[in-house]
């Protein structure tokens, strides 16, 4: 499972001789996050982001375990009970700022965690599983914070879910009935921010779960690296503790701090207004816009204008958002150039940067009410997104002339810190030549 | 296979957007409503920045335009009377204040509906029953709780200012219908309320300030900024510190970092 240099575990009290043998739960730590796991010495903080979504579901899940002990589910009250959250409970604007915030800056990390796999061709060969697993998360994420920006029953929670859910009538022929059966009405109402309470508190617990899978996935090949260039030895690693546990908790302490600041400066500038105006069925807003995090797929769910081949401009947008997230599913298939990091891939590296601009403009012409030029641009940005999966990345992957990638990550390490310092160079290190002593 | 496949589908994606793309476009005539709206003017409040704190004195004076003013047609009913002891009201004086109102009850011996006067632990009554009551009175408009109203508008507590200072003559291109008033700071900038603060001096204050409508503007904004984030100083002390401390903790963190990856990082050099 593990690198055949990684140390093992010994127990030196009694207590712990005892329990190893019995339930061996410190050997199993020290082997995971301990160490006993040899990790790449090479690692950068976009490796951080890691560690800190792992953190950021904790924080959700704790915050919003003490926000179901004062909300209540019912369409008569719901608005009600989470003003008296922010009013009446024992510090409960703070529990509650933390757990909006915190599910912004949950897909803010998860995003970096994303791009960083793409740039560093974390998907491929051996980590297909580990990156699957990764979307399986990312979509059970999308699912619970949708349901969870209902519960506030707040203008936007209202016609956010009678959007969304009614994507599901587009489906030809069953639609109507799914759309009902999901909704337990015809419109959302009680049976639906009720169902959305019992998925939105369990979801979470599912994505404990398949973290649970996807960081098992991890430990069997490893952490890939900013060269993407395979473990050779010992000299490419070093133990997960102290060194990744000693970054990792720098890395926390910037993250907390980040999301301190929004949570107490800001906290409601990621949000909308309309949402602190009570659900009125019969008072549609004029603008009716997901959170930031959910722009991109919303803005190709509008980008389908025209009915084409047939088929309804609503039904293409509505394959299309689905589709966009699905063939993610397959990119460790779609790019077959056996070099993994981007370091080492002059042209793809260029479409990367194109995409990530794509998924900026995507962003905001999400966010845009449907009028040119941004429905235009809005068109061309999605059609680049998918472009560039499905036609570009594989074309790439064919023809592309990557450079040479180092014999192992310590030859790059050594070549990045420079040749081993000659006299008059050792200036070049900045403050590591010796001061004269007293 | 998979990438034949994968090409296909993208072409399929790619021809259909492409196709919307080239539809011609209806021709929008530019919004009206778009060119006369503003944006609120820009207010420098107590409240604003890392140290924001509430002016007990001004809260106090928004309360009373609240009050004699607003009240008319405005609830604040997610405010209890005991809260106002955040305004620096005394406990006496929050018990005369919710004296001052008539709360829905039931008679404890015959059940029948009826009022009693308002204790500290109530919150602020309804003004009108229900929706359609409310509109009844109104000529078909709906006053809004203003609650939290510095919450629910884009750039609040300035909008707020904005739109009850900001009443003008509609420009000639522009027709308000009867019963309603132009303000070019409303979202459809024909608005229902008739102008609230009409001349300088329109209520006394208490504390002696002078009541311009500038002044009541801003006070009253400061009340409602007030009703709609009660923990507001609460929330900025307590941003204070956790980021104090959360800056020395990741200054520790750095240097232990640094530490622990001295042996590592200084080898190159060592060699």
């Amino acid at each position: 499972m593990s690198f055949p240099w990684a140390k093992h575990y010994q127990p030196t009290s009694e207590f712990g001789k005892y329990m190893d043998s019995r339930l061996p739960l410190p050997r199993f730590i020290y082997g995971a996050l301990g160490a006993g796991y040899p990790t790449p010495k090479n690692l950068n903080y976009f490796y951080n982001f890691g560690v800190l979504a792992g953190v950021a579901l904790v924080i959700q899940i704790i915050t919003g375990v003490v926000l179901g002990m004062h909300y209540a589910a019912n369409t008569g009250i719901a608005f009600d009970s989470v003003e008296h959250i922010m009013r009446d409970v024992n510090s409960g604007w703070m529990i509650r700022y933390m757990h909006a915030v915190g599910a912004s800056f949950f897909f803010a990390v998860v995003y970096v965690h994303i791009f960083r796999g793409l740039y560093y061709g974390s998907y491929k060969p051996p980590r297909e599983v580990l990156w699957l697993l990764g979307l399986v998360i990312f979509l059970l994420m999308m699912a619970t914070a949708f349901m969870g920006y209902v519960l506030v029953w707040g203008q936007m929670s209202f016609w956010g879910a009678t959007v969304i859910t009614n994507l599901f009538s587009a489906v030809p022929i069953v639609g109507e009935a799914i759309h009902t059966w999901l909704l337990g009405g015809f419109a959302p109402d009680n049976a639906t921010l009720n169902r959305f309470f019992s998925l939105h508190y369990l979801l979470p617990f599912i994505i404990f779960g398949v973290i649970i899978l996807h960081v098992w996935a991890l430990h069997i090949p490893g952490s890939n690296n900013p060269t993407g260039v395979d473990v050779k030895g010992p000299q490419d690693t070093v133990p997960f503790h102290p060194y990744y546990t000693a970054k990792d908790f720098f890395g926390l302490g910037v993250y907390l701090t980040l999301f301190s600041v929004f949570v107490f400066f800001l906290p409601n500038a990621l949000g909308e207004v309309d949402n602190y105006v009570p659900a009125n069925p019969l008072s549609t807003p004029t603008h009716i816009v997901p959170e930031w995090y959910l722009l991109p797929f919303y803005a190709i769910l509008k980008a389908f204008t025209t009915d084409f081949l047939l088929v309804k401009a609503k039904l293409w947008g509505v394959i299309a958002m689905l589709a966009a997230i699905v063939l993610l599913f397959f990119l460790p298939w779609l790019d077959t150039s056996p070099v993994r990091s981007n370091r080492y891939r002059p042209l793809n590296r260029i479409f990367f940067w194109i995409f990530v601009a794509d998924c900026l403009v995507l962003g905001y012409c999400g966010g845009q009410l449907a009028v040119e030029p941004w429905v235009r641009i809005g068109q061309l940005a999605a059609a680049y997104y998918f472009a560039h999966f499905l036609i570009i990345i594989p074309l790439i992957a064919r023809f592309e002339k990557t450079l040479p990638l180092p014999n192992s990550i310590s030859e790059s390490v050594l070549a990045k810190y420079g040749k081993p310092p000659a006299s008059g160079s050792a200036g070049t290190l900045g403050g590591t030549a010796p001061q004269p002593a007293e | 296979m998979i990438r034949l496949g994968a090409l296909g589908v993208g072409l399929l994606f790619v021809i259909t957007l492409l196709w919307g793309v080239i539809q011609p476009r209806e021709a929008v005539a530019p919004d009206p409503v778009k060119a006369l709206h503003k944006h609120p003017q820009e207010i420098e409040w107590t409240t604003n920045g890392v140290f924001g704190k509430f002016d007990r004195k001004q809260m106090q004076r928004g309360f009373q335009v609240y009050k004699e003013i607003c009240s008319a047609c405005h609830s604040i009913h997610r405010v209890a009377f005991r809260d106002l002891a955040a305004l620096g009201f005394s406990a006496p004086e929050i018990k005369a204040i919710a004296a001052g109102y008539d709360i829905a009850t039931i008679d404890d011996k015959t059940g029948e509906p009826t009022t009693r006067k308002g204790l500290p632990a109530d919150k602020f009554p309804l003004i009108y029953p229900n929706e359609i009551a409310a509109r009844a009175a109104q000529n078909g408009a709906l006053p809004p709780d203003l609650s939290l109203i510095t919450k629910a508008r884009e750039d609040g507590p300035n909008y707020v200012h904005s739109l009850i200072t900001g009443y003008a003559d509609a420009p000639a291109n522009w027709k308000v219908p009867d019963g309603l008033y132009y303000n070019p700071y409303f979202r459809s900038l024909n608005v229902a309320m008739p102008p609230p603060l009409a001349a300088d001096d329109q209520i006394t204050y208490v504390d002696g300030t002078k009541a311009t409508k500038d002044q009541m503007a801003r006070d009253v904004a400061t009340f409602l900024t007030w009703t709609a984030e009660p923990k507001l100083e609460a929330r900025k002390e307590t941003g204070v510190a956790a980021i104090a401390f959360l800056l020395i903790l990741t200054a520790l963190g750095y240097l232990s970092y640094r530490k622990v990856w001295a042996d590592v990082k200084r080898k190159p050099a060592a060699v």
